[in-house]
Order: C-alpha cells, then structure tokens, then sequence
C-alpha cells in the first residue's frame, strides 16, 4: 500500500493527538481590581481562604502568616506605577504561580515545586525543612514560615485541612485540594462583587482567558521575569 | 571495707538497677493491650495482617500518591474504592485517641502525623 506524505503527516498528527501527552493546563487569576474596590474594606476572601486552610493569625506582624491579603497600590506595583487615581487602594495579593518560579528553584528538597499538569506551584510541608531559601527567592512577598506552633493561633480548626507544625514554610495553594473535586479556590468563590476569575489560561474559551484577551491585564514585577499568572484587571 | 568490694557492690547495684526493667516484664504477664476498635467494621482498606504490620508504609504512600502526584481514590485488595485521606477514611472508623494513640504509646513510637493533621472527634 502506496501512503502519501500528506496522509503520513495527518497520520502522525492522529496518533500524536490519541497517544501523545494531554495539554498541560496553565491556572491563572484574574483579579477586576474595579470591581474589589467596590467595598474597600472587604476581606472576605482573606477570611474564607484562612479559614479553609487553618492559616493562623498572628497579631506580631514579623511572625504573621497570610496566603491571600491586601496590600496598598503603590506597595504591590511600584511607587511609580501608582497614579493619584489609585494610590493607597488596597490590592489583594496571592501567590502568583509563576511560570518560572524562583522559590522552587532555590528548594534544595523538593518540598515546593511546579505542577506539570496545570502549573501550580505546590507546597509539600512533609518535606519542608524550614531553611526559607524560597523566602529569600519570592519576588512577592508570598510565603510565610511557621516560628512557632500555628494552633494556639487558630481560634477554630477545620479538621479537614491539616494545620502546620512550627518550622516550615507555607503559602497558597490555589486550593489545589479544593480543584481536585471539581471546585473553584475559596477566594474565587466567596468575592462578593465576583472581582476573581480562576481557570485555564492556555484553554482560549476559558473565561480567564477571554478576559485577558478583552481587557487591560498588568501583573507584579514583570521585569524579573518569573511570569506570574496572576493578572489584574483595571 | 576495700574499695574492691565497693566497686563491686556499686557495680551490682547499677547492674541490677539497670536491668530491672527486663525483670520486671519478665516475670509479670505481658500488660495488655487495650485497643478501642472501629464498632461495626470487621475489615480494613487492607487485610489486617498487612494493616497491623505495615499501616505506616500504606500511609506514606497514600501521602506521596496524594501530595505529589494528585491521584486521591485507592483501590483495596477487595476491589473496594476508598479515598487515600488519613482524616476522612482511616479516622471515619478509627479512634486516635483510642487505637492510634494507644498503640503507638504500647510500642514506644512517636510518628509526627499529629502534629499537623487534626483528629476530627477533637479538634484541639
């Protein structure tokens, strides 16, 4: 049987589609910052993300752990970035997940590392020897370490989620536990005004992705060129 | 009285002090071992010879498969599904204070679950 070069290649593209490996997931966020500054004073995502994960709070601010939090403008962007229109304007900051991420790449046991499935930047406290390189390394200002034991600090714990033990690092997830059933993170889902939208940035009908392709996005410090895939939206 | 006979007496009374504990088992029953079991179950993710001796490597590995790689449903040996989740499965039937607890205090060992994961029946 003859085959040409055309039916080859369509053949090999077939078998590539069948066989070959699914197409990683990128996650990302889009934040509509109009939208958060609706309510300024807002924290419910703060409180529903610390709240499903047993993150503590902890009054002395060299010590305190956060995963989601806000942070004035000009402090998240740049002094130059910050207009009048939008100095002192609280923006709520995350892990971004980056595309190239410089915690994990200072992680000297792999305890932190980079999902291939979807990108998420992991965290495995099991393997956490509490050295804080990736402290050092985030450009954002994304992870806390525990100085001590977290559960005095946590006026209730969800036995659901563990909570963590004093010398390791933490961060957020993008509620990688939540995403495995099916669900959107805690933040996302709880934001009043519906100012976040989560999903896959390399799938182009997802909603975050046509947003990104429709609207004005800036991220955090692109110029260090770890490419966080947490947008914000003006 | 010599110095010889002193050392030899304090020798003996270290060895005895020493050794007391192994005596002391030796002559009395083996305590017991009070376990609270799960009411109403007779099997687990595993058979039971498999759990009792090796429920710490299931664990690990129920924590790699979970934390690293994503996967969160095992399949038994009996075909039965389960959810790999120290909290949601083991601790649905089993107690900690009752049969982890207690066991893991009868042999002497001090695994760090604990430490960050929480026992649902109290949550302190």
């Amino acid at each position: 049987m003859k085959i040409t070069r055309k039916a080859f290649l369509a053949l090999l593209a077939a078998a590539t589609r069948a066989f070959g490996r699914p197409r990683p997931r990128r996650m990302a966020m889009a934040i509509d910052l109009a939208k958060c500054w609706k309510d300024r004073g807002c924290t419910r995502c703060a409180q529903a993300c610390h709240a499903a994960h047993n993150v503590p709070r902890i009054p002395d601010p060299r010590r305190e752990i956060k995963w989601i939090w806000k942070e004035r403008f000009e402090n998240a962007f740049g002094e130059e970035s910050a207009g009048p229109a939008v100095a002192g304007a609280p923006v709520p900051l995350l892990c971004n997940h980056c595309e190239h991420p410089p915690c994990v790449k200072v992680c000297p046991t792999g305890a932190t590392w980079k999902r291939e499935s979807d990108g998420l930047v992991m965290m495995d406290e099991h393997r956490c020897i509490g050295c804080r390189y990736c402290m050092a390394a985030c450009p954002y200002g994304s992870r806390s370490f525990n100085w001590s034991d977290p559960r005095p600090f946590l006026r209730a714990i969800d036995p659901a989620y563990p909570t963590r033990a004093r010398g390791v690092v933490e961060k957020c997830t993008f509620c990688s536990e939540r995403l495995a059933r099916g669900a959107q993170p805690a933040c996302v889902e709880v934001c009043p005004p519906k100012a976040m939208v989560f999903g896959d940035a390399a799938d182009p009908s997802s909603a975050v992705a046509q947003l990104l392709r429709a609207r004005y996005s800036f991220r955090r410090k692109p110029g260090l060129g770890a490419g966080p895939n947490v947008f914000y939206l003006l | 009285m010599s110095e010889r006979a002193i050392i030899a007496a304090s020798l003996a009374l270290f060895l005895a002090g020493a050794s007391f504990p192994f005596w002391r088992n030796a002559a009395g029953p083996p305590r017991p071992l009070d376990l609270r079991l799960p009411q109403g179950h007779r099997e687990c993710v595993a058979p039971i010879a498999y759990m009792r001796t090796s429920h710490g490597d299931l664990l690990e590995d129920w924590r790699d498969r979970v934390v690293r790689s994503g996967q969160h449903v095992f399949t038994a040996p009996d075909g039965s599904v389960r959810e790999m989740s120290l909290v949601r499965t083991c601790l649905d039937c089993h107690e900690k204070a009752g049969f982890c607890d207690r066991c893991h205090q009868y042999v002497a060992v001090a695994p760090d679950c604990w430490s960050c994961h929480v026992d649902p029946r109290s949550p302190r």
